[in-house]
């Protein structure tokens, strides 16, 4: 495919690598925001090809991973309502809340549905009039775009039965949070290449220069993370830290500006709680009063939900960059894809899901494995 | 999540208000909203996540990166030959 294949190609992969070896001169902490980064360098290997020094830890870009346990019971008691079809992206199904998943919540009878684009809930809601379609409104600020074009006709057109359960996540403040912790190891950044094609970069610069980080936007193929790693180690070599674009074929400085002028006018920033780490201020989005008929929130009231998370789970220092899966006792132990404990293994974009798919945890049966027989021997 | 996909614009049309694509990525064809990509048209690459196009691919800036790789990858062949990893691996 166009603007994928090439972006594949070992031999300048391979360049790429030469050209960080020649430059690195010490140990670098790069971390990549993006779940969808995260998921693409493992997947491709990258973290290892890159010379021995160049760390790359992931980031808090998952927004399925840190949607909060309670909003995960809210959506689980108003999809069990018989009144209601729960509309949801896939990888929100699996995701388990205090009293189960979604999945299980559907084989017991429930009506909710996997759409593909928030605009199937129309479709869906004009031909089931008698019935409320709640879509689960989850995402960074890629996804913002699209939620609030749906919410944004259903008000125009007197769609009245729609409304939407938001859990919306912002990129710039968990970066910040992640720079202030006294536990940061993070020297700089491959940005998320798809939030900035709709908001653009120049919120970021104010974060590089306060503190002193290199951020790259990068995008999501091997060439673009590995060029991105080079751009991102040139400039700590140099002790310079600014906000350079290695996706310059998909995005510029001002980033979609129609779709931040409607997510604008649906949307206003809010305080919001990200599950593994907690309440950042300023960190998400809600819907603003003149679509409050359009807010599940306001609509379906929802006892306060209490929860807790398993007390052997690190994920929040995975989403912080403080640990790696390898450094949890759990990790492929109690907690797997199918059993997961916490944010970073309940999506396929998270840290830990993203080791465990690609086999990760096989090299610690290998070793030990290995050990046992050279004993033997 | 923030998965999006390049794919080439096969046609336009309308429908509820809304200017709506064909777009193909590879054998498929799906259809996205363009209501974000206003200079988008016939022929274009854009970006689609979630069923809106939410970017239009500059292929003068994607032509401009791709030429820098491939000068690098001639000077960085004069500084340190690629070394074959499979044949420079010892026998063990």
């Amino acid at each position: 495919m166009r603007y994928i294949d090439e972006y594949r190609n070992a031999r300048l992969a391979n360049s790429i690598l030469n050209e960080i070896r020649r430059i690195q001169t010490r140990p670098w902490v790069i971390m990549e925001v993006c779940g969808g980064q995260t998921h693409s360098i493992v997947k491709h290997g990258i973290d290892r090809l890159l010379p021995e020094g160049i760390e790359l830890v992931h980031g808090p870009g998952c927004p399925v991973c840190v949607t909060p346990l309670e909003t995960i019971d809210k959506a689980h008691a108003i999809a069990a309502r018989s009144d209601v079809i729960f509309c949801s992206f896939g990888d929100m199904l699996r995701v388990p809340g205090s009293n189960g998943d979604l999945f299980t919540l559907k084989s017991q009878g429930a009506d909710i549905r996997v759409v593909y684009s928030p605009l199937d809930c129309l479709k869906i809601a004009r031909a089931n009039p008698e019935k409320r379609i709640v879509f689960f409104a989850i995402g960074f600020e890629t996804t913002a775009p699209a939620n609030a074009m749906l919410v944004f006709h259903a008000k125009k057109e007197g769609v009245k039965n729609v409304s939407i359960l938001v859990s919306h996540s912002l990129v710039p403040p968990s970066i910040t949070y992640i720079l202030q912790s006294p536990q940061n190891r993070v020297q700089g950044f491959l940005g998320p290449g798809h939030v900035c094609t709709i908001m653009g970069y120049r919120e970021y610069e104010p974060v590089a220069d306060r503190y002193k980080v290199p951020i790259v936007i990068t995008g999501f193929e091997p060439l673009d993370l590995l060029q991105g790693t080079l751009m991102v180690v040139r400039q700590l070599e140099k002790g310079t830290a600014i906000v350079e674009n290695q996706y310059s074929r998909v995005l510029d400085r001002d980033g979609n500006v129609p779709a931040r002028k409607l997510v604008n006018s649906v949307f206003e920033v809010s305080d919001r709680k990200w599950r593994g780490v907690g309440w950042i201020p300023k960190s998400g989005y809600k819907l603003r009063w003149e679509y409050g008929e359009h807010d599940a929130e306001r609509l379906f009231e929802v006892k306060e939900i209490d929860t807790k998370e398993p007390a052997i789970c690190m994920s929040g220092q995975i989403l912080k960059g403080i640990k790696k899966p390898h450094d949890c006792p759990a990790f492929a132990t109690l907690c797997t894809p199918l059993t997961p404990l916490g944010a970073t293994m309940v999506s396929a974009e998270g840290a830990c899901a993203a080791y465990y798919t690609y086999g990760r945890h096989l090299d610690k049966q290998k070793a030990e494995a290995s050990a046992r027989l050279g004993g033997l021997a | 999540m923030c998965l999006a996909i390049p794919g080439k614009v096969l046609a336009e049309f309308e429908r509820g208000g809304m200017r709506m694509a064909r777009v193909q990525f590879g054998g498929i064809v799906r259809e996205a909203s363009l209501d974000y990509v206003p200079a988008a048209k016939v022929g274009d690459y854009v970006l689609v996540h979630v069923g809106f196009a939410i970017s239009t691919v500059n292929p003068e800036e994607a032509e401009r990166t791709y030429r820098l790789l491939e000068e690098m990858d001639q000077l960085t062949e004069l500084h340190a030959p690629v070394v074959d990893e499979v044949s420079a691996r010892k026998p063990q």
